[in-house]
């Protein structure tokens, strides 16, 4: 019996707008032939779902049902309300380059104040006019088979491409700043960091809508290589429209010697991923990955990590933290894979979750994979409410009850908030946090 | 009237009742001992004037400044002036002893309509007081009670209690886990408070603590009812003859 595969429509949908929106992807010849290859990738695969074993929890069939239209280039009007989003971010003392609807705006952007021993392209401007080879590979990547990022390389329409030289100790904190202007349609963002041997870096990366953006889609990936006894600080704040969707992969590769010191924090979104794909490349590399998501009404939040200690002799730590009220659900993923060689690894993981109320959800999935014999791991995962006798204590000494549990919440986060090393940044995650917890019902 | 009335109280934790009608009066800068075996019910008392949830009050009520206190949440209490030093007072990693200490009071002047008190004065009463307690700056600094003896934390409570200011203070087994000299300077600090026409309800099991916070009246309870009251002699007679006779009597 012949049996017709039928696509979901939510596929058929995505192949047209890809289809219609191919004649504005930047680039041709390779970066098309790439591109094509990406899209049949995400076509035979669709939106990853339940079934599929990393997104179990976060089924895209059902939370996104489809990718919506290509964002539009912005127009004026559009630049114009993405400087009022600019204007009012928190965090101010930063070399910014903004990224609007997906295209990079030069003129919201920093650029005359890049510090000595910066280079800034614009993925569109590779994509455009460098050799066949070079563009090309800024869409491909190894790290990982993910369905989102082939179709993130599909789709991807600009970014930032920064080096970084060697020995460079930069001042301020490079902050790429995402901004959505138009509802109902999606951005794809590609941007590419390499950061030279010993240099030290701060790079923050902010999620934000202008006023009245609505049920926009963000597919965001970032790139990056790390030299030999790099420093690198990375920020992220997803402050999403509260409707919107935030699909975003980091793969990052460490050098020997490196510091990689991250962390994530996610108030925003209706419906957001974060996957970080982390690969220890030289020995004696540092990694701490940390996280605080904020969720609430039917916010859906999603962290997956996915540790690579390829070599000997490299720390890994995790700190993840969520904060779960009304209907929310937090999903917690953390792989960690100590390969054959990659004796004397040192990898702990430890996420907490804190439920606010009865219907709210996380799922916590910390998993250990180790071939080699000579190694220290652990993992731990708790799920619980707020401690009563801390609770009764702070009341009995006169704070109200939402104060009180207010309190015992900033405290919570707040030790995954530490690990921030720049004071700015820490503040505004305090803050962020704190204009959270101002805003529970 | 008097600062506070326990009115024929009965309360039930779980079905089982611990308070059988107790009635106790207390009035401005009075200090009030109230004694028994474990299990007597003294500790419920205090949890239950302190507003803990968990308790049910199944009869009788109590009046504070004349208001009914059973209606008010634990937090509207402390503001009205009621402070209850805990047995075993929590640890909570995370919110430093200073913020802890500001918010509490801030939160406390606001529900009484008071302004709230401005950092250099807020700093300046805390350092005046902690030195009185012997209590260093680091300490401060560190989470509420994270890392804290057990006299440390006892001198915690008592810092709470002069910052907060309160009109009547239960002390629920303070001396439980202190050596003599924390007990000392724990019980010093309580008797300054004192001193400024504070009332006090010490709830303890030995005689000891009484030796140098010396109440007005000793109430003696057995079995959720007060079997027996009169003056600091009380408490001596207790020593040297035990709970039991009063068992006997409670039953």
């Amino acid at each position: 019996m012949n049996v017709a595969l039928v696509k979901p429509t939510s596929d058929r949908a995505s192949g047209e707008s890809f289809a219609a929106a191919r004649s504005r992807l930047p680039g041709s010849g390779v970066v098309s032939e790439v591109r094509e290859a990406a899209f049949a990738e995400f076509s035979k695969r669709g939106l990853p779902h339940r079934r599929v074993e990393e997104w179990k929890y976060t089924d895209l069939r059902v939370m996104l049902r489809e990718v919506a239209p290509l964002a539009v280039n912005p127009d004026e009007a559009a630049l114009n309300r993405a400087a009022a989003a600019v204007a009012s971010l928190d965090v101010t003392d930063t070399c910014k380059l903004v990224l609007v609807d997906g295209s990079f705006a030069p003129h919201l952007s920093d650029v005359a104040s890049l510090e000595a021993g910066v280079r800034l392209h614009t993925l569109r401007e590779i994509l455009e006019t460098a050799d066949n080879s070079t563009r090309a590979d800024l869409l491909r990547t190894n790290a990982t088979s993910d369905v989102m990022v082939a179709l993130n390389a599909a789709m991807a329409t600009d970014g930032v491409v920064l080096g970084v030289d060697n020995g460079v100790a930069l001042k301020r904190p490079i902050h790429i700043v995402h901004i959505a202007t138009q509802s109902n349609a999606a951005s794809f963002t590609r941007s590419l960091i390499k950061i030279g041997e010993g240099a030290q870096v701060t790079l923050v990366e902010s999620f934000v809508a202008a006023p009245d953006a609505k049920s926009y889609q963000v597919h965001d990936a970032l790139v990056s290589w790390a030299g030999d006894g790099a420093n690198v600080h990375h920020v992220r704040l997803v402050e999403d429209a509260r409707d919107a969707s935030n699909i975003s992969t980091a793969i990052v590769t460490l050098g020997a010697k490196t510091q990689f010191n991250s962390f994530s924090l996610t108030s925003g979104s209706a419906l957001s991923r974060y996957q970080a794909f982390v690969r220890f490349g030289g020995e004696e590399a540092v990694a701490n990955i940390n996280g605080v998501n904020l969720l609430k009404d039917r916010q859906h939040g999603d962290t997956t990590l996915v540790l690579d200690h390829m070599v000997p002799h490299c720390d890994s730590r995790e700190v993840f933290r969520a904060v779960v009220d009304d209907r929310a659900h937090s999903v917690f993923q953390g792989r960690i894979n100590v390969h054959p060689d990659a004796q004397k690894t040192d990898a702990k993981m430890m996420t907490r979750a804190l439920l606010l109320s009865d219907e709210a959800e996380a799922d916590n999935k910390p998993e250990l994979e180790i071939f080699a014999d000579d190694v220290q791991c652990g993992h731990g995962a708790t799920t619980g409410a707020l401690d009563d006798s801390l609770l009764f204590y702070l009341r009995a000494r006169g704070l109200p009850e939402k104060e009180a549990q207010a309190l015992l919440i900033q405290a919570f986060v707040g030790e995954a908030m530490e690990s921030i090393a720049d004071e700015q940044l820490r503040e505004t995650a305090v803050a962020t946090a704190a204009r959270w917890l101002a805003t529970r019902g | 009237m008097p600062l506070l009335e326990v009115k024929n109280l009965q309360v039930r934790v779980e079905e089982r009742e611990i308070l059988h009608g107790l009635s106790l009066t207390v009035n401005e800068g009075e200090v009030h001992a109230i004694m028994g075996p474990n299990g007597s019910g003294k500790s419920t008392l205090s949890h239950v004037i302190a507003g803990k949830p968990g308790y049910e009050v199944t009869g009788g009520e109590i009046l504070f400044k004349g208001e009914d206190l059973l209606a008010m949440s634990p937090d509207e209490r402390a503001a009205k002036g009621v402070f209850l030093a805990f047995q075993y007072p929590v640890e909570i990693p995370g919110v430093a002893t200073m913020t802890f200490l500001r918010t509490a009071l801030n939160a406390q002047r606001k529900a009484r309509g008071e302004p709230e008190l401005s950092t250099p004065d807020f700093l300046k009463k805390v350092r005046s007081v902690a030195a009185s307690l012997n209590i260093p700056q680091e300490m401060l600094r560190r989470g509420v009670n994270v890392g804290f003896s057990g006299g440390e934390k006892k001198r915690n409570e008592v810092l709470q209690m002069a910052l907060f200011e309160p009109s009547i203070c239960i002390l629920d087994e303070m001396d439980s886990g202190l050596d003599i000299d924390a007990l000392r300077i724990a019980a010093d600090g309580v008797n300054a408070l004192r001193s400024q026409g504070r009332a006090m309800v010490v709830i303890t099991h030995y005689q000891r603590l009484l030796n140098y916070i010396v109440p007005d009246y000793v109430h003696v309870m057995s079995k959720g009812r007060v079997v027996k009251s009169g003056g600091k002699d009380l408490a001596l007679e207790l020593e040297e003859s035990g709970y039991a006779q009063f068992e006997d009597q409670a039953a």
